[in-house]
């Protein structure tokens, strides 16, 4: 390639580099650095607050916090029930879809979609209110059954999300496993076929160990986004406040910090740790997903 | 040729070597519809109470069942949505509008344009910028939004349309997906023909690239638009004042009303959530060819 058209090349992707710099970089670069300060109230308060360096003492906090602590440890026992289930129930879907005929799959597959195509807080508003005792219609439901439930008990915010998500994330999930399962040669399921296996065994040894690729890298996904889980549960929280405290996930308690106690270094801090166990997770669940894998 | 039109004639063709479905057991295609048929009923009562509950009147919603219609009052419902504090709602749909079109219009022209750089030119530091397109994607919102809204609020952004439409002008994930269809859709045979018939580089990617990414394009497009359209955190931290709102957020504030202030808003909210889903539901029927794609593309990151 001519040198200079290199340079032209280059030059197709300098809007990006310089927005990249300036709405990520920058901020991160920023974030780091206020988390390596205090603010400081001179005297009485009267004369305003200086910033200090304080080196990583607002990290030495953050690792001690309990409630941030608590928060992080809350999300991941809830991320390990919830992705395990939601793929589950994907994946038996989209087995389910690729045993009947192409045009019946192309009909469920829409239908199943149909909650994917429904902005996340909205669907959180309908959950919200199918569970509220009120105007909810799942509460006379279980009077019905002789169950008296109460889905706004503490005990019952994560189910109650965790239905939430599932409900959201199936049909995605499903159309990345299905769309997996379309690449399996089918020359496979006439051979065991012909040797005599049923529909469920070539199910569970072919078409499974096919697809997990496919389930690796929406776990991963789904493990990103659990970790950052902030839109349901602040919307609980803002109509049960008694069902969701406000250090209920990781962002809910740097939200706080930032916006509601006013201190941004310690949430700036904060954010960066959250940063860096993401990392480590999606690092581990990758690790761990592949080597079972091999 | 784009991934789409690449795709489609595989499907018939793979399904050809299939057995035919209806020489397996009868009874295990029973099991099999009979799980479907629950799953679709599962996904979808939630949005037909939706449907049902922006029909009733207040009496309507606490009182009566709520899996069947009680008196149509939908009418009602969404005049009193539209009258609401002199039509609030009405800006706040124009405001989602706003910023998900115009933040995603550009933020797919400057995706295609990166794309198309990063996969048919090797220019030096290709290699880091692509390193960035992928690491930000472990970046946590959290530790974007915040020092976005200090700095945004240091230059007078904060609570202004731009603090919105800015950060939609770079998207990592767009830029992926561009660079992926490039690939695809894009032979360096074109190219080379174009140079040789004495086109710039420009025009080439204006008159020839852009063209012939309509389908990719407008994928990226779609996803970009969903996106914001259903963001939460950038606008919850950047936009104070109602005035500049999206749907999304005025939606969360009604929600939360009742114990703030004691004024029950759950019918306006109901009519007003299903409202907010229209815009998503029809764009995404009307380009399922497309995002179909995006959505597979976007699991194989």
């Amino acid at each position: 390639m001519v040198r200079s058209q290199r340079w032209k090349g280059a030059a197709f992707t300098v809007p990006f580099q310089l927005g990249f710099v300036f709405l990520y970089l920058i901020p991160v670069g920023y974030a780091v650095h206020q988390s390596l300060y205090r603010e400081h109230q001179s005297g009485l308060g009267l004369g305003g607050a200086t910033e200090e360096f304080s080196g990583l003492a607002n990290y030495r906090q953050g690792l001690t916090d309990a409630a941030f602590l608590h928060a992080v440890l809350r999300v991941l026992l809830f991320a390990a029930v919830q992705i395990p289930v939601m793929l589950l129930v994907s994946l038996v879907l989209a087995l389910f879809l690729d045993g009947v005929s192409a045009r019946v799959a192309g009909r469920f597959r829409i239908l199943l979609l149909v909650p994917y195509m429904i902005p996340g807080v909205v669907a959180a508003i309908v959950w919200i209110n199918l569970y509220s005792p009120d105007v909810g219609p799942l509460t006379p439901l279980g009077k019905v059954f002789g169950l008296s439930w109460n889905f706004f008990a503490p005990s019952m915010a994560w189910p109650t999300i965790g239905n939430l998500l599932t409900w959201h994330g199936i049909g995605y999930n499903m159309v990345i496993i299905y769309s997996a399962l379309q690449g399996v040669p089918r020359e496979l399921f006439e051979a065991a076929r012909l040797d005599g296996a049923s529909e469920r065994r070539i199910a569970l040894s072919i078409k499974v160990p096919y697809v997990r690729g496919a389930l690796v890298l929406t776990g991963m996904l789904s493990v990103i986004q659990m970790l950052q889980i902030f839109n349901e549960p602040a919307l609980f929280r803002n109509v049960t406040p008694q069902t969701v405290g406000d250090s209920f996930t990781p962002i809910m308690v740097i939200y706080n910090q930032a916006f509601n106690a006013g201190n941004y270094h310690y949430a700036a801090a904060l954010s960066v740790l959250l940063a860096l166990i993401l990392g480590v997770a999606s690092f581990l669940f990758y690790r761990l997903t592949a080597r079972e894998a091999d | 040729m784009t991934l789409t039109e690449e795709r489609r004639p595989a499907r018939p063709v793979r399904r050809l070597t299939e057995p035919d479905p209806a020489s397996r057991s009868r009874g295990g295609q029973r099991f099999l519809l009979l799980g479907l048929v629950l799953a679709s009923a599962y996904s979808l009562f939630p949005v037909w109470w939706l449907l049902v509950a922006a029909t009733k009147d207040r009496t309507g919603l606490y009182q009566s069942n709520g899996l069947w219609f009680s008196g149509l009052h939908l009418w009602d419902n969404l005049h009193q949505l539209f009258t609401y504090e002199h039509g609030i709602f009405l800006r706040w749909t124009a405001n989602s509008f706003l910023y998900a079109g115009l933040g995603s219009l550009g933020g797919t022209l400057i995706a295609l344009a990166t794309g198309y750089g990063l996969a048919r030119f090797d220019f030096p530091g290709r290699g880091a910028v692509f390193a960035c397109v992928v690491g930000s994607f472990l970046v946590p919102i959290a530790l974007l939004t915040l020092p976005l809204y200090l700095l945004f609020s240091k230059i007078g952004l904060v609570d202004t349309p731009w603090a919105m439409l800015i950060p939609c002008l770079i998207n990592p994930f767009s830029v992926y997906l561009a660079k992926v269809y490039t690939e695809a859709g894009i032979p360096y045979e074109i190219l080379e023909a174009a140079r040789i018939d004495g086109a710039g580089e420009l025009r080439i990617f204006l008159t020839i690239v852009l063209r012939m990414m309509t389908t990719g394009g407008a994928t990226v497009f779609l996803l970009a638009f969903v996106n914001t359209w259903n963001a939460f955190f950038l606008p919850l931290t950047v936009l104070r004042g109602e005035e500049n709102w999206t749907l999304n957020l005025g939606l969360y504030n009604w929600t939360g009303k009742r114990l703030e202030s004691g004024v029950d808003l759950t019918s306006l909210v109901l009519t007003g959530a299903l409202l907010s889903i229209v815009p998503m539901a029809v764009m995404m029927v009307a380009m399922r060819r497309y995002w179909r794609t995006g959505v597979t593309l976007g699991a194989l990151k």
